[in-house]
């Protein structure tokens, strides 16, 4: 059943711009491949070619030895290949059923065929381990039921290559192992899988193959298990790779200076309960727990963007309240959203809109000056290593982990004493985190307070002082740096640290 | 990875190049496609000038010129502060309602005031003074609703559309609120009086227009507008008081319409239920001939002032030839602001 893609000699370009050069290999069916490189290495645009999103500049794309064209994601799908979007493609309004047959729907004469569509809906979403009625809203789905509506649907297409951008990006650990689960036995029926991620990890242990992309070239090809992580890192990168994170310093806390941020019982209704934390100067404090612990939105009620209430709420020692990000930001706390796209850029903003929009009253003499913006901008590309050919681009025309790195220049330009960072290097590749983590290291070393969200645990180890664990809105513990390891934040996070030794 | 094609680094070339067009999605690397968008209302204007002299040498006049632009006026100074609230993201429907039920209440104000015994100059003075005071307490309720209330800037002014419009024909009992003599005497320099041979109203549309470009561009509250247009939980986030900077810009246009009408009351001296009739639509048209797009976060107070004076200058040729009937001045208008949305759907 399965399909066989060469790619012969495709080259793509946009505008002057070459991205894709030459690439050429097969794919044989049935196999699981890890496709890996850098924040425009090219992967998503090689993917959308072979997905019909794009069509090549140049090459020949084959599909079991006919060279095809395809005019649409319509076309390769009646192929049987199907692209699920890192950013998925639901209508949110829809139920599940109209989702999964969204633009194939089954007819009885003009009609829709509702019964056969719920029908056929159930038995794909059994195939994915979903238990929910069909008729359900996919806007009352968590994330990862999300993602399996989406396979559901590729499924229900007859898919025979899946390319997954970035699956497990917003998934918790045990999400993620149920999607493991779901890809081998999608592989054991003879589906072909592309697996595109960031996590090393992950492709070390699912695929069977993995395909080292980078500058918009193929430069390696292995079998997964005559690679290490470490020798996947470097080939994306192209360099040897020193260690990822900077060394741990000592936050000030032995000085029993006060602390910085001090919260007591903060609950925001819904989603934490009675959760208090303090920071010290210097300090970085995680904070762990899978999605829908209610960390991020702890956060968004600190900043008073959520209902919430606190018995007391003290920064640099003063009693505070924040009734809006405005207020935090007045008072020296700033916070970095997970939600880059929708919360933390104004991807249609150039740089310098973007770098000062926190600080603007900064620039405003009352007019604004926009020569010492110009100055800030030249300052924070310097400072915090933002590669861009020009400072009069479009904050879109960055790549991911540059987006990124503008994200943090931002909330750090109104010079916060304590600043939250939710997944700060979410969607960004090796090289731009290990920079990221440097410059973490950097503003604590400074005498800030860096609190950091992540989802990813050797993030949180690796950078620390301490890690908080959320659990179902509740702080379970709060690990000190040798009491940290990813099993004990796993139990914390999961709540199974009450069983012996589970982890 | 993007298909920006990559420019010379010129870290030298500030920004403020063109500082009265929205600076944030028009700083970066621009296509030729963009650079024409740019100036696309300029140069529809300048053809459409050409044109004009070529058909009728009476086009080509300072007299004509001045009657052009005194007409719009009134539109262009609610186009201003129209373009704030399309940047925001907004749209303000009751524009013309507003105008009309302004009117009404200043004339009845200064009518009264007249008859109390004030010399017909104070009376007038407040009564101008009452025409932005009014034209801001209903941008603020515009934007308490919309911000406060959580109601679409549309519902809202869809609402207050009806409202403004009904209680104007009830004040003037269906007929028409007429100034007194007296002070129509002592109002009228306000909008026939000119200056160096440029009528009032075209002077407060140049002063509005300036200040506009002014606030949009070079202030914090400018950048915020734009902010919020281009991604209101971005600026949310990003610490702007979005609520805040939002009933102010309903405010400012509120405050346009005001001066708009204090304009307006002396040339004809009265308001009627048919005053400001459809004022909104060709403020919006303004607006979106101008090259800002509908759906906010950037646009220029340049490109409005010239899609206000394009769309007078296309009725005033076909008032002034017979290619094509003066009847159909509505459809050419409605051809040109779907053309220019048609090129606008480019820029994504």
């Amino acid at each position: 059943m399965s399909v066989g893609v060469e790619f012969d000699k495709i080259v793509k370009s946009f505008g002057p711009v070459r991205v894709l050069h030459d690439v050429s290999f097969a794919l044989e069916p049935g196999r699981v491949y890890g496709l890996i490189g850098e924040n425009g290495a090219g992967k998503s645009t090689l993917m959308k070619i072979l997905a019909g999103y794009e069509a090549p500049s140049g090459g020949e794309l084959r599909i079991d030895g006919r060279a095809v064209h395809f005019s649409g994601s319509r076309a390769a799908e009646a192929e049987g290949i199907v692209l699920i979007h890192q950013e998925f493609n639901l209508a949110d309004d829809l139920g599940v059923a109209d989702n999964i047959f969204l633009g194939h729907e089954r007819k009885r004469g003009l009609l829709l065929d509702d019964r056969t569509m719920r029908k056929e809906a159930a038995v794909v979403l059994e195939q994915v381990g979903l238990t929910v009625d069909p008729d359900t809203k996919v806007r009352n789905l968590i994330v990862a039921e999300k993602q399996l509506v989406e396979i559901a649907k590729a499924l229900a297409r007859k898919a025979k290559l899946l390319i997954m951008d970035e699956p497990t990006a917003t998934l918790t650990p045990g999400e993620t192992e149920r999607l493991f689960k779901l890809i081998a036995q999608l592989n054991a029926g003879g589906v072909t899988v592309l697996y595109i991620s960031h996590k090393l990890d992950e492709v070390e242990r699912i695929t069977h193959e993995v395909i080292v992309m980078r500058d918009g070239r193929v430069v390696a090809r292995e079998l997964t298990r005559n690679v290490t992580r470490q020798q996947m890192a470097n080939l994306m990168v192209g360099r040897e790779l020193s260690d990822l994170f900077p060394p741990k310093r000592p936050a000030a806390r032995e000085t029993e200076q006060q602390p910085l941020l001090r919260v007591r019982n903060l609950t925001v209704p819904g989603w934490a309960q009675d959760v208090s934390f303090e920071v010290q100067p210097g300090e970085i404090l995680g904070f762990a727990g899978l999605v829908g612990a209610g960390r991020t939105e702890l956060f968004e009620g600190l900043l008073g963007l959520r209902e919430h209430h606190a018995e007391r709420i003290e920064l640099g020692g003063r009693a505070v309240r924040f009734r809006s990000p405005r207020d935090a930001a007045d008072q020296g706390l700033t916070y970095l959203s997970e939600d880059r796209k929708g919360k933390g850029l104004h991807v249609a903003f150039g740089l310098r809109e973007n770098l000062t929009l926190m600080a603007l009253k900064r620039y405003a003499e009352p007019w604004l000056n926009p020569k010492a913006e110009q100055q800030a901008l030249r300052t924070a590309v310097e400072t915090f290593g933002i590669r861009t050919g020009s400072l009069e681009i479009r904050a879109s025309s960055l790549s991911g982990g540059n987006q990124q790195k503008l994200a943090l220049a931002k909330v750090l330009h109104p010079d916060p004493r304590v600043v939250v960072l939710d997944e700060p290097t979410r969607g960004v590749d090796v090289g731009a985190k290990r920079d990221i983590y440097f410059l973490i290291q950097k503003f604590a070393s400074e005498g800030r307070g860096v609190i950091i969200i992540s989802s990813e645990l050797i993030e949180l180890i690796g950078l620390c002082n301490r890690v908080a664990v959320m659990r179902a809105g509740r702080l379970q513990a709060t690990l000190d740096a040798e009491h940290l390891s990813e099993g004990a934040l796993i139990a914390y996070a999961t709540g199974t640290h009450y069983a012996t030794g589970t982890s | 990875m993007q298909p920006e094609p990559p420019k010379t680094p010129t870290p030298q070339q500030e920004p403020a190049e063109t500082p009265t067009r929205g600076t944030a999605g028009t700083t970066a690397g621009r296509s030729w496609w963009a650079r024409l968008h740019g100036i696309g209302p300029i140069a529809g204007l300048a053809i459409l000038c050409v044109a004009g002299t070529l058909l009728n040498p009476d086009f080509a006049t300072f007299d004509n010129a001045m009657n052009v632009l005194t007409r719009t006026a009134f539109i262009g100074i609610i186009a201003v502060g129209m373009c704030f609230v399309i940047i925001s993201g907004g749209i303000d429907l009751s524009v013309g309602s507003m105008a009309a039920l302004i009117a009404g209440c200043v004339i009845l104000l200064m009518n009264s005031l007249g008859a109390s015994g004030l010399s017909p100059m104070v009376a007038v003075m407040l009564g101008m003074a009452f025409a932005l005071l009014l034209g801001a307490v209903f941008g603020l309720a515009h934007g308490m609703l919309i911000t406060r209330g959580r109601i679409e800037p549309f519902i809202v002014t869809l609402g207050t559309l009806g409202i403004y419009r009904a209680y104007l024909t009830y004040f003037a009992g269906g007929g028409a609120i007429t100034l007194d003599n007296t002070l129509s005497d002592a109002y009228s320099p306000v909008y026939y009086g000119s200056l160096l041979g440029v009528q009032v109203p075209v002077w407060v549309f140049a002063v509005v227009a300036v200040i506009g470009a002014l606030i949009l561009n070079r202030t914090a509250y400018g950048r915020y507008v734009q902010a919020i247009g281009s991604n209101e939980q971005v600026a949310r986030y990003a610490a702007v008081d979005v609520d805040r900077i939002k009933v102010i810009t309903y405010m400012l246009l509120g405050v346009c319409v005001g001066a708009a009408t204090l304009l307006y009351v002396p040339r004809l001296g009265s308001a009627s239920p048919s005053t400001g009739l459809l004022w909104e639509l060709e403020a919006i048209a303004a607006v979106i001939v101008g090259g800002t797009t509908f759906r906010g976060g950037a646009g220029s107070i340049t490109g409005t002032v010239i899609g206000a004076i394009l769309l007078s200058v296309i009725s005033n040729i076909l008032n002034l030839t017979n290619i094509i009937s003066v009847y159909l001045n509505a459809a050419v208008q409605g051809f040109v602001i779907i053309v220019v949305a048609f090129m606008q759907r480019r820029r994504k």
